[in-house]
């Protein structure tokens, strides 16, 4: 398999906090890599990097064979739009009905999509997709949790990514429905064939959707295997991750 | 030593807040002219904050208006003077009172709202969601509201000059037995294009500066769920200040003009 992300010694810091101390990642076409660390382990932190919402203060990041950090801002929009990133707090944008979220990037993207003249075959698409097609003319404050971040992963989609970036997906969501959002995750992932980094704390969403999985301590990559491999591993501070 | 040191780091702060705001400045002329220009929400932004302040707006001039030529009379009275009640409150409120009243009531109805709005948009991650969707945030977002402000200002001062004048033209009807043409026919002949024309141009840099200021303040809005709150009182606190300069400035320009 082919990478289509490549992370060497990226390494972050805000004043003495070293958050990232020179972590290094490979994400292959199709895969799903988790990847797990206590709070402050500096994974929010790689995920902004790798799209561009953090300057790295050094390493490289490569996203399908192009460095990001060395990227014009058009470039990088460009690049964006194959890249696809789902928020904790799903960041639905709460001015706009649930319609005009998922119209809003298709109708700044003419490069991508050409001029769309109706938007509301693809909007019913992406929601179909997430299961939501009746929530089109509701506003996020009229949406539950659950509901926002499959409305979230529904705007993500319709750009068409070949990446999807999960920020703690099921974060804040009662047990069913995190399972709901895992299982969605995992049935975007097989129709879409995207590859995706997920970020979580959730042992569950870890064993359902990883194919691989890195546990991210003090800013580097502690260890790295499959779930089972990690699972029954003997360091102390793996298994802390797996009680 | 302590004193000291604290007044340095304020002082310090205070300079790298007005070098940041000028940035902000800088970058928003030059995204402006830059394409694609996100007219819709330019009109959208001009309708929402037309609509929201024009009530406050109309109201406040009325009643200034009202106030102004109650709390005048009995002093023009006393000199034989209020023939001179339309001249003198048409110039008051054309030239000062009608834009700086005006511009602060929509420092704190437009840039409070902008402050806030922006600023929750901030903490929950609407701006960072729009840059990574691969749209320019600070164009549809900064852009399009600083560019509505400096816009609908003028027209919000116009309209609300013309209220206070009608507000004027009450009480002169009202005590002093003053017809409506009568009245108006005496404003416009104390007003001269000069007292309309630097008032108007000041109205504009008064919605540029209530924009900026909001925009800034919200775009940069940190430290969760207070930091909304303190972007948008400190954008009104800034605002008016701001607005209190700018003034200054654009009446000493204009005396040096009247001097020539």
């Amino acid at each position: 398999m082919k990478p289509i992300i490549i992370i060497r010694n990226l390494k972050k810091s805000y004043g003495s906090n070293h958050v990232l101390d020179g972590f290094n990642m490979e994400l292959n076409e199709g895969e799903n890599l988790v990847i797990m660390g206590k709070s402050g382990s500096g994974k929010s932190v790689m995920i902004k990097c790798l799209i561009g919402l953090e300057d790295a203060d050094s390493g490289s990041i490569e996203v399908m064979g192009k460095d990001i950090l060395k990227l014009e801002q058009e470039e990088m929009d460009d690049l964006r739009t194959e890249i696809g990133f789902l928020f904790q707090g799903s960041a639905l944008y709460d001015s706009m009905s649930v319609r005009e979220n998922l119209e809003f990037p298709l109708r700044r993207h003419t490069k991508k999509f050409g001029i769309i003249e109706d938007t509301t075959p693809l909007v019913t698409e992406a929601l179909r997709n997430v299961g939501l097609e009746h929530a089109i003319d509701l506003m996020p404050n009229e949406l539950s949790g659950g509901m926002k971040r499959r409305i979230a992963l529904a705007r993500t989609l319709i750009l068409q990514p070949k990446i999807i970036l999960y920020d703690e997906p099921t974060t804040g969501l009662d047990p069913i429905t995190s399972k709901e959002i895992i299982m969605l995750m995992k049935s975007v992932q097989e129709k879409y064939k995207t590859s995706s980094v997920i970020i979580t704390h959730d042992v569950d969403c870890a064993r359902v959707i990883s194919n691989r999985m890195i546990l991210l301590v003090d800013g580097i990559n502690y260890a790295e295997g499959t779930f089972e491999e990690l699972a029954s591993s003997t360091d102390p501070k793996v298994k802390a991750f797996f009680k | 030593m302590n004193t000291v040191l604290k007044i340095s780091e304020s002082f310090q702060s205070f300079l790298s807040e007005i070098g940041d705001l000028s940035y902000f400045s800088g970058r928003f002329f030059k995204e402006a002219f830059k394409r694609p220009f996100e007219f819709k929400e330019f009109i959208r932004q001009c309708y929402q904050m037309g609509n929201r302040s024009l009530l406050l707006v109309a109201v406040t001039g009325f009643i200034i208006g009202l106030v102004f030529t109650l709390q005048s009379r009995p002093t023009l009275q006393e000199f034989g003077a209020v023939s001179w009640m339309p001249s003198m409150v048409s110039i008051s409120i054309i030239r000062e009172i009608g834009p700086i009243i005006t511009a602060l009531i929509c420092a704190g109805r437009i840039g409070s709202g902008i402050g806030a709005e922006l600023g929750s948009m901030r903490v929950t991650e609407q701006i960072d969601a729009m840059e990574v969707s691969g749209t320019n945030p600070f164009k549809f977002l900064v852009v399009t509201r600083i560019l509505a402000t400096i816009c609908m200002l003028p027209v919000l001062v116009i309209i609300g000059d013309g209220i206070a004048l009608y507000g004027s033209y009450l009480v002169e009807n009202l005590k002093g037995n003053v017809s409506f043409q009568l009245y108006f026919n005496q404003v416009f002949e104390a007003l001269e294009f000069g007292d309309l024309l630097p008032a108007t141009i000041k109205s504009f840099f008064f919605g540029f500066a209530i924009g900026l200021v909001g925009c800034y303040k919200g775009y940069n809005c940190k430290k969760g769920t207070a930091g909304v709150g303190l972007a948008a009182n400190s954008a009104v606190v800034y605002t008016s200040m701001l607005l209190f300069i700018i003034d200054f400035i654009a009446v000493f320009v204009t005396d040096i003009f009247y001097d020539l």
